[in-house]
């Protein structure tokens, strides 16, 4: 049991890095996912991990692989294109989706252009997946800063967030702290999201976001148990994923996400709120 | 009368083909080594191109149109053979081009994939790559059977040339013999115990058994797959196993990860190495003999200390 649970970690610091970066994301990322999920914004998480792509690409262009010029870049890029992609949706006859989606496909492709013209191919696939095994101290240090401002955030603007997750329009009839609020969301989304493609990359960083958020939905009404559940399967996929790349030498990224969804498979079987065994298989009626 | 005139033009066009300026052979390299080899034996008799530049990967390149194009015009296209061009078979044919290729491999005794190859996820990508080590360049002996092919196959092409080609080549040669001398020299003054590093990218296996310095690499010979967990643990378990003295980043791999397993293990980090690639005309690397010379010196200088 030692052997294959904890001898990985005590062996070596990659590890432990690892791991200690995952719980990092954890914090951070897995609340936000579950307020995007409870705003119905869980494909808007996906579109903005793709917008960082063009910013985190220039940063690489100008000074390689840096953590300070890919983070810079990457939270610049999302901000313009949450925020455009707001500015669209006010000012045309477009749906806030709709634009956003086409913000995406673009930097999508800017991004993967961008990363070619100085480096190799290799280097696109470590922009697009990460190196979860290759933090070091700045990275580690970046990740739990983000977390830490995450929750503060949420702490501060906790209850308008769930108002407009519950009743927006009650929201706005009684308080004007709506705006601001969602506008400090969206900036803990872009942030999470940087964060995440550190370690995940930019396609699989929304996946220890959404995953573990949307797993936890099937065993939690109340949303602080919610967000609790959250953290903690995000955490777990993130041992799970490293152990199994540790036994099996499976990449990373993609352990720790499949890991992820794992857990979701198994909530969405089993899950008591909502989940198909409910579904299929009633409990039994309180009865007087 | 219409027959006769369109007979005096035909006349005519062939007359003045030999008048214009002489044209130069239009030639095809893979990859910038490959490419800088063509450029010495070819020198001003060719117009070449090299479809992955410096700094590119070629185990992963993608093809563009233009490189087609480019193809199809050419009278020789060299290619360094043994799997290294995954993706150039399909190029010529999708190209169309009734030029000669030469594998510019051909004669080298070439190495079968080395150990440690077996982790069972770099199976399966290229049937080729599998069997043979591409990376034959890496020993200058092997570099001259390159040239020689090379030569050969020019002036098959341009039988006019051949002095000019012949000329070039000798000279070449015996520039790389030169090289050659200098690299056994250099290495023989570091101690044996430590003539051992670690690169990101294990493409020195010809380098190794021509020079003696042992590589040990954390992915497969291909950089075609991510490593794992599990492959950076065994790399750092044998780092401190067999106290290797020294870790080289790749130009064409995560410098993060060797970084990092440099800092785990209290293993120097060298300078850059090139190996599949050259650099561009600014960097270190700008041909292949400076190529080899630059890797020598980052060797000595992790090493010697």
């Amino acid at each position: 049991m030692y052997d294959i649970f904890i001898a990985p970690f005590a062996e070596f610091e990659f590890m432990r890095r690892a791991l200690v970066g995952m719980l990092a994301l954890s914090f951070g990322a897995a609340p936000i996912g579950v307020f995007l999920m409870l705003r119905r914004m869980s494909l808007t998480g996906d579109a903005m991990a793709h917008a960082i792509l063009p910013g985190a690409a220039l940063g690489f262009l100008v000074a390689g692989f840096d953590l300070f010029a890919m983070t810079v870049g990457g939270v610049i890029a999302g901000f313009a294109v949450a925020i455009s992609a707001g500015v669209v949706a006010r000012v045309t006859q477009l749906k806030e989706d709709a634009s956003l989606a086409a913000f995406y496909l673009v930097s999508l492709a800017l991004g993967v252009l961008i990363v070619s013209m100085r480096g190799s191919n290799i280097d696109l696939l470590h922009v697009l997946f990460g190196s979860v095994l290759a933090l070091d101290n700045a990275t580690l240090v970046l990740l739990a800063s983000f977390a830490t401002v995450t929750l503060l955030v949420l702490a501060l603007t906790w209850r308008p967030l769930v108002l407009e997750c519950v009743d927006p329009g009650f929201l706005r009839s009684v308080s004007k702290t709506g705006g601001p609020a969602h506008i400090a969301f969206l900036a803990l989304v872009v942030l999470n999201l940087v964060g995440g493609f550190h370690a995940l990359g930019t396609l699989l960083a929304v996946g220890i976001m959404m995953l573990p958020a949307i797993a936890a939905r099937f065993w939690a009404t109340d949303l602080t148990r919610m967000i609790v559940l959250s953290v903690l399967f995000a955490f777990v996929s993130g041992y799970a994923g490293l152990l199994v790349s540790y036994h099996l030498a499976a990449p990373s990224g993609p352990a720790i996400i499949l890991a992820a969804g794992s857990i979701y498979g198994v909530s969405l079987a089993f899950g008591h709120v909502g989940g198909l065994r409910r579904r299929f298989v009633p409990g039994r009626h309180l009865e007087a | 009368m219409i027959s006769r005139r369109l007979i005096l033009a035909a006349a005519l066009s062939f007359a003045a083909v030999p008048a214009l300026a002489p044209e130069k052979l239009s030639v095809v390299a893979t990859f910038s080594i490959l490419g800088d080899f063509v450029k010495n034996v070819g020198g001003d008799r060719i117009a070449l191109t090299t479809l992955v530049g410096p700094d590119g990967d070629a185990h992963v390149y993608s093809a563009t149109p233009a490189d087609a194009k480019n193809l199809a015009a050419s009278r020789v296209v060299f290619m360094n053979g043994l799997g290294f061009e995954g993706w150039i078979d399909r190029l010529i044919k999708a190209s169309g081009t009734k030029a000669q290729i030469v594998t510019a491999t051909r004669g080298i005794k070439a190495r079968r994939m080395a150990g440690g190859h077996d982790h069972g996820h770099s199976h399966g990508h290229d049937h080729d790559h599998d069997e043979f080590d591409p990376h034959a360049w890496q020993s200058v002996a092997n570099a001259k059977v390159y040239v020689t092919n090379i030569r050969d196959a020019l002036i098959k092409a341009d039988p006019a040339g051949k002095a000019e080609y012949e000329a070039n080549t000798t000279a070449y040669l015996a520039r790389l013999d030169a090289l050659d001398k200098e690299i056994k020299a250099a290495i023989a003054d570091i101690p044996a115990a430590r003539r051992k590093v670690i690169t990101s990218h294990d493409a020195f296996a010809y380098f190794k058994a021509t020079y003696g310095i042992d590589f040990v690499a954390p992915q497969g010979v291909s950089t075609e797959s991510e490593a794992s967990a599990k492959d950076v643990a065994q790399i750092i378990r044998q780092i401190k196993a067999r106290k290797i003295p020294a870790v080289f980043l790749e130009n064409v791999s995560d410098p993060r990860l060797a970084k990092r397993i440099a800092d785990e293990t209290g293993a120097k980090i060298g300078g850059t190495l090139y190996s599949d690639a050259l650099s561009d005309e600014q960097g270190p690397a700008p041909t292949y003999i400076d190529m080899m010379r630059h890797n020598l010196r980052q060797f000595a200088d992790a090493l010697m200390s």
